[in-house]
């Protein structure tokens, strides 16, 4: 938060909510329950360290390598482990293949559950109860709105990840990407492709 | 409503410092196996379910504040950091705030 506005003897206070949280880091410090440390990493692996970019890796590799899709298919969870991309919280993830015939979309109904590991920290829609509400109960309305929109044959499933199982969505390959590399294929893959929610770009 | 959606321009991870740092804070105990993440869900869906029960949550700082409502529920109940603790270290926060001239780091006096 900016701020340099000389009227101000003090220093800026902090919402309550954030003196609440600092509240309970001092005690939980205090007391040898958490360390600071700890949680700056943990604050810097999220913010830095992982996001779509590493599902956008997982994606492109299906592309690319037909004996790799077929194990992600079959049990992504130790696949994504050996990529480095392990979940922290101990999660399975299920990996949900788009085709001509179904479309997949991800929600989480009760909280957030997202694979944090592949895609990072949900983006605020994700999040909000509108989201969670209408992708169960009118799923193509909500891809309109992402400006999806998809041939009246494909049909729509939407899978409700909970606290034990997070999916994401294997996107399509795009046509014209015949002989890219990972790399450019990876370039391809949005974040919300991987949520069902988008498409893949186009190679330009 | 509206759900809108580029992610040609990316979003801040975290909106707010303290998003950041009551997540790190939940993380942190959860590998300390003060709880388990399944619990957490269904402590924090629970939580979710009575705010948005008079209105929709919009998924950003109100998300947040029923991540944080669960957190200091939990530790009530397991007594890692009882409400009376909780309220007189925000106090000392607060009064700590406003007696740093601006600009400067902010420290709690030594306990």
């Amino acid at each position: 938060m900016p701020h340099d506005d000389d009227d101000h003897p003090h220093a800026l206070l902090p919402p309550d909510p954030a003196l609440r949280v600092k509240a309970l880091e001092t005690i939980l410090v205090r007391k040898g329950l958490v360390d600071p440390a700890a949680l700056d990493e943990i604050i810097d692996t999220y913010e830095n360290r992982i996001g779509p970019r590493n599902g956008a890796r997982v994606v492109a590799r299906a592309w690319a390598d037909p004996e790799f899709k077929a194990a992600l298919l079959a049990d992504a969870t130790p696949l994504i482990a050996d990529l480095g991309f392990y979940g922290r919280q101990g999660e399975h993830v299920v990996v949900v293949e788009n085709t001509p015939a179904q479309h997949n979309m991800v929600v989480c109904t009760l909280c957030s559950c997202y694979p944090w590991p592949l895609l990072g920290i949900p983006p605020g829609w994700y999040k909000s109860d509108a989201y969670r509400a209408r992708a169960v109960r009118e799923p193509r309305k909500v891809l309109a709105e992402f400006g999806v929109t998809l041939p009246p044959e494909t049909s729509v499933r939407v899978w409700d990840s909970t606290a034990e199982v997070r999916y994401l969505v294997l996107p399509m390959r795009p046509g014209g990407t015949e002989g890219m590399g990972e790399d450019d294929l990876a370039a391809l893959v949005t974040r919300d492709s991987m949520i069902g929610t988008g498409l893949p770009g186009v190679p330009s | 409503m509206s759900l809108p959606v580029e992610d040609t321009a990316p979003e801040p991870v975290f909106e707010q410092p303290w998003h950041a740092q009551v997540f790190a804070l939940t993380v942190a105990l959860n590998e300390a196996g003060r709880f388990g993440w399944e619990d957490w869900a269904r402590r924090f869906s629970e939580t979710l379910k009575r705010n948005g029960a008079g209105r929709d949550l919009n998924g950003g700082d109100d998300y947040f504040r029923a991540w944080l409502q669960t957190l200091e529920m939990i530790l009530a109940e397991d007594g890692a950091a009882a409400p009376v603790e909780v309220a007189a270290l925000r106090e000392a926060w607060e009064a700590a705030y406003l007696a740093t001239p601006h600009g400067q780091p902010v420290h709690l006096p030594e306990a």
